[in-house]
């Protein structure tokens, strides 16, 4: 129990450190490293919640996919981040104003979690003691809220055909490579024996 | 798995954990050696030379008088680099290629860390593998380096993603997230290997299962930069890629890292796919010889696949690259997913 709380007060230390570190940094890839490793560190006090899955999930999803992909864009595109925090303190009330909103937010959810009726219960047991973590996910998203998370992934569908109808640009004139083309293509088709006169050239 | 900290006492049982821990790293990193020097002397073998002959029997030392030269050497750090992360890059791969190992079932009970949702845990790291690379290449401040990190940063992303349907089917196949469990269900004779799996007749799982060890393995091969899917480190193109600044210690890191990557995506396979370390006939002379020889046997298998494909075929174009991933191979996968989970949907209800 007392290396659990070591464990969860170092790491979440390591988390709003970090989270403080995005903001602070003045390089932006350094910036989107401690983002980084501000999702390592919520993925292990997850583990410590007992939600390895959850756990394994950040890591996969934001740490190996969207965080890959926040570092690619930032380090293409040459910006300049001391340029950017010029203005810092003139934006400084409207975004402590933003900030303090969210704050209030999450602790008006925070309190009325854990003051409801049925809360203690849920915190108590947060799955059933029968089902490991995966199981009883997997029973909450395609069980119970099936439709809910059927219109979700329509929702996302739409977006990802919006954003592609968006991109899509067919460009006249480009050569394609069509392998099927390229590998079916015989002998007979491709070279021509020719028997060249001499001084005539075949053209 | 045989629980040291509860049978030892906290502090003893910690003792024995590192140890058996660093036991491992030792296990791992000697026979490292040898299969480097396996991988060279099979190029060398295929183009008809010799390969590393000189120091020790048949070249046998080669990998220990290349540490003792890499680790002599002066560290150069370029001065337009950021330091910590140049240094930083190289000890992430390092130490990435090695905490995967640790669930990873090498016989019976020897596992280090025997969790739960294990296949995820070296999924999940393996796609961190990524972050040396690209940091790497960054961090050099270097024209080279940085071209080999976008690449590579690409090519492995998209590839973790038919590595992951492939792990998923596999996954609703063996109906658990252990690999201890996931190898357990294949034993009984080589019929009964996922990549098989006969035993899943009347459903034709094979049918499914070996066009996905196929594309497991040509994943990994795009996973771990080797060739033909080298394009970060493409010399005719790009030198050396994101290893371009990097010199003695951190390039021999690096060169450990990848190498050990390819080792885990072997045993990956292994464990996944060929039965761990059951032997492939269950009855005596093949019960004699130990599981983690089978197991290890498997694994140099697969290395030696690895070593014939770097020596025959020719390096990919990178939209051919991308094409095969996203066109071919994500399609493939995801079609074997949904069947997979319907064969195995019925053949539980029939």
């Amino acid at each position: 129990m007392m290396l659990q709380a070591a464990a969860f007060y170092i790491l979440s230390a390591v988390a709003v450190l970090s989270a403080f570190m995005v903001v602070a940094a003045k390089n932006p890839v350094r910036a989107v490293l401690f983002l980084i490793l501000a999702f390592f560190s919520v993925a292990g006090i997850f583990v410590i919640l007992g939600a390895e899955f959850l756990a394994m999930i950040l890591v996969i999803v934001y740490v190996g996919a969207v965080a890959v992909l926040f570092l690619f864009v930032v380090m293409m595109l040459d910006i300049d981040f001391a340029e950017l925090k010029q203005g810092f303190l003139s934006y400084l009330p409207l975004g402590g104003l933003v900030a303090l909103a969210l704050a209030a937010m999450l602790a008006l959810v925070g309190f009325t979690w854990t003051m409801s009726d049925t809360a203690s219960g849920h915190l108590q047991a947060p799955m059933p003691a029968d089902m490991t973590n995966v199981e009883a996910l997997g029973a909450v998203l395609y069980d119970q809220y099936v439709l809910y998370f059927q219109l979700a992934g329509l929702i996302l569908l739409v977006a990802m055909i919006g954003a592609i109808t968006l991109t899509l640009r067919h460009r006249p004139g480009v050569r394609r490579q069509d392998v099927g083309k390229q590998v079916g293509r015989k002998r007979a088709e491709a070279v021509e024996l020719v028997d060249v006169k001499r001084g005539e050239g075949i053209g | 798995m045989y629980d040291f900290v509860t049978q030892w006492g906290p502090v003893w049982g910690t003792v024995a954990v590192i140890g058996q821990i660093l036991g491992f790293m030792v296990v791992l990193l000697l026979s490292l050696a040898f299969l480097l020097l396996m991988d060279r002397k099979v190029w060398a073998a295929v183009q008809m030379r010799k390969g590393p002959n000189v120091v020790g029997a048949f070249g046998l030392m080669q990998s220990f008088a290349d540490f003792l030269k890499f680790v002599l050497k002066e560290i150069i750090v370029p001065a337009g680099a950021d330091r910590p992360l140049f240094i930083l890059a190289p000890l992430l791969t390092f130490a990435l290629a090695f905490i995967t190992w640790a669930v990873i079932p090498v016989a019976p009970g020897w596992v280090i860390s025997d969790i739960n949702v294990g296949i995820l845990y070296v999924f999940a790291i393996s796609s961190l593998g990524v972050y040396g690379i690209i940091i790497g290449g960054w961090a050099s401040n270097s024209k080279y380096p940085f071209l080999g990190a976008m690449r590579s940063a690409a090519q492995m992303v998209s590839y973790e993603v038919s590595i992951g349907f492939v792990i998923v089917a596999i996954l609703v196949m063996a109906g658990s997230m252990n690999l201890s469990t996931v190898v357990a269900a294949q034993g009984g004779g080589f019929w009964n290997w996922h990549v098989l799996s006969l035993d899943m007749l009347p459903w034709p799982a094979f049918a499914i299962t070996i066009p996905l060890f196929v594309i497991f393995f040509v994943s990994a091969l795009a996973e771990t930069n080797r060739p033909p899917f080298d394009l970060p480190e493409a010399e005719s193109e790009l030198v050396a890629g994101y290893q371009v600044e990097y010199s003695s210690t951190p390039y021999l890191l690096f060169m450990i890292g990848e190498y050990l990557n390819i080792v885990l995506m072997c045993a990956l396979m292994t464990v996944l796919f060929l039965g761990g370390w059951h032997a492939p006939l269950d009855f005596p002379p093949f019960t004699w010889i130990p599981p983690v020889f089978w197991f290890a046997i498997k694994v140099v298998f697969l290395f030696f696949m690895f070593a014939m494909v770097k020596a025959l075929v020719p390096r990919y174009r990178y939209d051919q690259l991308m094409r095969l991933g996203w066109k071919v191979f994500l399609p493939t996968s995801l079609a074997a997913v949904a069947l997979m989970g319907g064969f195995v949907v019925y053949a539980n209800a029939g």
